[in-house]
């Protein structure tokens, strides 16, 4: 009766209201003024970053949900204090003690509510549950940590240990160059030890990975799967709260939706946009684009003839017609890749010569290479579509095509994605389609994951290419410390690659990214997951100068090819 | 009256019952096994395959399987989709009402616009207005919904940008579920900014509204049409025009009365026409309600959600059809005597 009461009151207010024109009370400020809507190109799996390497999780957790114990920043990407305000490295490099911060304050959500700061003990925990196979935590999500896997945390921590409730250190097997880079990226996120212990005590372990406890900027407010996932604002964050209360994923897999919810200014900021045209002709949209710090490239496998001769490599780097693979295969949303670095890395040298595509000079290479007549080879192509090779079988047939040209015949032999992996480390194949994409901005980790004798010796290094002289070059630049020097080993480095071609460097895809002139601030990063700290949304100042240089601002890694 | 609601009743159930048959059989007509199909547990352990054998009484004959399947039914337990693996009456609880909500306001704006035109054009009958009326419903009963819903958020969300593309209210707002229908639930909730979200409502079941009762406003615009042509033929029209009564008040106290009667009999019938068009809209506009995920269903092959939608949907409009028959022969004393169901 009360119930029926209240709709008749509520109704019979809201008409006479409506014939005023709209139902609005003006006395609250309107809610979208401090809520920006994000279009998602899918649902996260899990929002925990621990357990996964999908793009699309990493963007909706990572950086809105968590913090970690370090942080890049700046151009240089240079490592910062986040959750660890200090850190030290011992001279033999195999004891790293992290000094926290006494202010970090938990999420507090609905069904969670923490009772102290962070301390050594949530820092132990989140790492004691990859390391420790025994950890009540570790099988509760399946216990897999691809990322930490793929690095070999396990191998390299030998302990974590506790010296006081704000000091950690970390006790390393050897020492590793890349440590404390591999725990400043999105997957080495720190979680609450107390939020644990209550969930073991309600019996209800998993809830860990699905209802997220974190440090980080946002807290998840309500998530509806396939549908969307409500953040606010986590008012209490070290550093300063973020302007926004409310970001909204509103998680829309087509792309046409995507598109319309744009244009119809139902979506403040849309990921992988299309029709960029359209978005570069509205007045009130922006588009922005990053290249990521990845690497598409044809390989050839050097052990096996003919490309154990330089000059067939030469040859076929020749005929491939980059442009057209560019176009068609990433539509364009790619860079030229001039050699396996992207030309946004701080150590990437622009006085690197590069192989135009001339199939006249490629059939002169090949005539004194011994092969006047061509030859058959196989090339393998990659089954699955990754941001470095959207399409490695339309790739494949175009390379096909191009060295037709030249009398070269060409297989395209393509396997299962597990199996690829597996023959290709056998070394099973003549030349291959892959890419490389870096998990941290370090130039070394294109350089010796991709070319390295030791890769080669793993099966990392599938081209089995084994240079002397590139190794000591490269290991000179890891012990360096004056960037300039480091820039120079690099920059031989990659005129040996451009000498040896033990693989065609294709492409730097980009990663695209529209919104709405009102929201400011960089989100997009070259590497890792989005970030949304930095937004803001300026609704009464319409294209403001403000606004327009955070645009620009935003955009200083448009590439140009 | 009491004999009227009873054969309607028992029309009903039987109705019911030839439905159950159906959906009961498609799960031995889709591909796989019928005990997967019926229950939507893909990933069941043996064990678990077992204990759901046992429930739907798989060792007994069809006829007792059938029985069971009755039994479930009416304890609201439809099985889980094979897809989200979440239990499908709870999912079709929560979305059912938001079809509702945009049929009955598509049916409302399609009564509203297509009964006074129809009325209109029968009373300049074969003037120009009366033409103009026919070829515009022409026109519009020809057009396709799903271009139609194109045409209009091109035109009147991307272009001209005033009303939004898809969804029920805009994401920003929180409405906690109640009834299910989001005007109800909108104000029944504590929010500070309740009237932003009404209006938001407002400005998101327009479109798609409007495009679901663009095809039944033109039906309406014929059967009015004919039924007011009709009804301006009979003796008692000629009579009170004999006896002096202004034009004013023998259309509005005579005329429109007996016409509206023989339209209401025909809303029960265009509703199940404007339900299917609905869920072809509900795609186009991502509306968060049952047609949509039954389309969605089908494209992802999830027998045990096809069934329970279908046998849910058909359900809902034959409830409807026999309330406007309800209502018909509260109006109409003379269907009252009406010994068959139509």
């Amino acid at each position: 009766m009360t119930l029926m009461n209240k709709i008749k009151v509520n109704l019979l207010a809201c008409l006479s209201l409506f014939a005023l024109s709209a139902c609005y009370d003006e006395s609250t400020v309107s809610l979208d003024e401090h809520s920006v809507i994000y279009c998602a190109e899918g649902s996260p799996e899990t929002f925990n970053p621990q357990l996964v390497t999908s793009g699309t999780t990493i963007d909706a957790t990572s950086n809105q949900l968590y913090d970690r114990l370090l942080s890049y920043q700046g151009k240089e990407n240079t490592l910062t204090p986040a959750i660890a305000k200090a850190w030290h490295v011992t001279k033999n490099g195999k004891k790293i003690t992290f000094y926290l911060r006494k202010n970090v304050a938990f999420h507090q959500t609905e069904y969670f509510t923490p009772s102290r700061f962070l301390n050594a003990d949530d820092i132990i925990f989140s790492f004691n549950r990859i390391l420790n196979k025994n950890h009540p935590f570790h099988y509760v999500s399946g216990g897999d940590y691809p990322f930490f896997q793929n690095i070999e945390f396990n191998s390299l921590v030998e302990k974590i240990e506790k010296i006081n409730d704000h000091t950690v250190r970390f006790h390393l097997t050897h020492p590793d160059n890349s440590f404390l880079a591999n725990l400043a990226t999105d997957y080495a996120v720190i979680l609450s030890a107390e939020y644990a212990e209550q969930l073991s005590k309600q019996q209800r372990k998993s809830n860990i990975d699905t209802d997220p406890i974190g440090t980080g900027p946002f807290k998840l407010k309500e998530y509806r799967i396939g549908s969307f996932i409500r953040y606010y604002r986590h008012e209490q964050y070290w550093r300063e709260p973020v302007k926004i209360e409310q970001l909204v994923f509103d998680i829309t897999p087509s792309n046409t939706g995507r598109l319309t919810k744009l244009l119809a200014k139902e979506c403040d900021i849309s990921a992988y946009p299309i029709a960029h045209n359209k978005i570069g002709e509205n007045k009130s949209l922006t588009l922005e684009s990053i290249t990521a710090l990845n690497v598409g490239y044809f390989g050839f496998n050097i052990k096996k003839p003919p490309f154990d001769n330089k000059l067939v490599r030469q040859a076929v780097s020749y005929a491939i017609n980059k442009k057209v693979l560019l176009d068609t295969v990433y539509k364009g949303k790619a860079v030229l890749a001039k050699s396996i670095l992207p030309n946004t890395s701080w150590a990437f040298d622009d006085t690197i010569p590069t192989h135009e595509f001339n199939p006249v000079l490629a059939k002169s290479l090949l005539n004194t290479a011994g092969f006047p007549q061509g030859f058959t080879m196989d090339l393998w192509a990659m089954p699955v579509q990754r941001p470095y090779n959207p399409n490695a079988i339309t790739m494949a047939k175009l390379i096909q095509a191009d060295l037709n040209d030249i009398g070269i015949k060409v297989n395209i032999v393509s396997y299962e994605w597990n199996t690829f992996l597996n023959r290709l480390k056998l070394g099973e194949h003549q030349s291959f389609l892959l890419g490389w994409s870096a998990d941290h901005p370090d130039p070394d980790n294109f350089f010796s994951p991709m070319l390295s004798c030791s890769a080669s010796n793993t099966g990392s290094n599938t081209t089995f290419w084994c240079n002397q002289e590139y190794d000591d070059i490269i290991q000179k630049a890891l012990q360096t410390t004056d960037l300039s020097q480091r820039k120079k080993f690099y920059s031989q480095a990659m005129k040996i690659i451009e000498e040896e071609i033990p693989l065609i460097p294709i492409a730097h895809s980009k990663r695209y990214q529209a919104r709405n002139k009102e929201i400011t601030g960089d989100i997009l990063a070259a590497f890792g997951g989005i970030n949304f700290y930095h937004i803001d949304k300026n609704k009464k100042t319409p294209l403001s100068a403000k606004s327009n240089n955070a645009v620009k601002v935003a955009q200083p890694n448009v590439g140009e090819n | 009256m009491l004999i009227f609601t009873l054969r309607r009743l028992s029309l009903f159930i039987f109705t019911m019952l030839v439905l159950t048959l159906l959906s009961f059989s498609l799960s031995f007509l889709f591909p796989g096994d019928s005990i997967i199909n019926i229950s939507g547990a893909i990933n069941a352990t043996p064990a678990q395959l077992i204990e759901i054998e046992k429930h739907y009484h798989t060792e007994s004959n069809i006829f007792w399987q059938y029985i069971t399947y009755l039994h479930n039914i009416v304890n609201g337990e439809l099985g889980i989709s094979m897809a989200s693996q979440s239990d499908i009456a709870t999912e079709v609880l929560n979305l059912l009402p938001a079809t509702i909500e945009l049929s009955l306001v598509a049916l409302f704006i399609a009564m509203f616009v297509g009964i006074p035109l129809g009325f209109i054009a029968a009373i300049k009958h074969n003037k120009t207005t009366d033409n103009i009326i026919v070829s515009v419903s022409m026109l519009g009963y020809s057009i396709p919904v799903f271009w139609l819903g194109i045409l209009a958020i091109l035109t009147f969300s991307i272009n001209l940008g005033w009303l939004p593309s898809a969804g029920q209210i805009s994401l920003l707002f929180e409405i906690e579920l109640i009834t299910g229908i989001q005007f109800i639930d909108i104000l029944l909730s504590d929010s500070p900014y309740k009237w932003q979200a009404f209006s938001d409502a407002t400005a998101h079941i327009i479109l798609p509204a409007c495009v679901i009762a663009v095809a039944p406003a033109t039906i309406f615009i014929r059967l009015a049409r004919t039924s007011m042509i009709e009804v301006l033929e009979t003796s008692y029209i000629r009579a009170a025009n004999a006896k002096g009564l202004t034009f004013r008040q023998m259309i509005f106290r005579h005329a429109i009365r007996n016409a509206l009667i023989q339209i209401i009999r025909h809303v029960g019938l265009q509703f199940a026409n404007l339900v299917t068009i609905a869920m072809v809209t509900e795609v186009i506009f991502s509306w968060p309600g049952i047609g949509r995920w039954l389309i969605e269903s089908i494209y992802q092959r999830d027998y045990t959600a096809i069934q329970s939608g279908l046998l849910v949907l058909s359900c809902f409009i034959f409830i409807v059809h026999i309330l406007t028959d309800f209502i018909y022969a509260a109006l109409n004393p003379l269907a009252r005597g009406n010994k068959y169901g139509s």
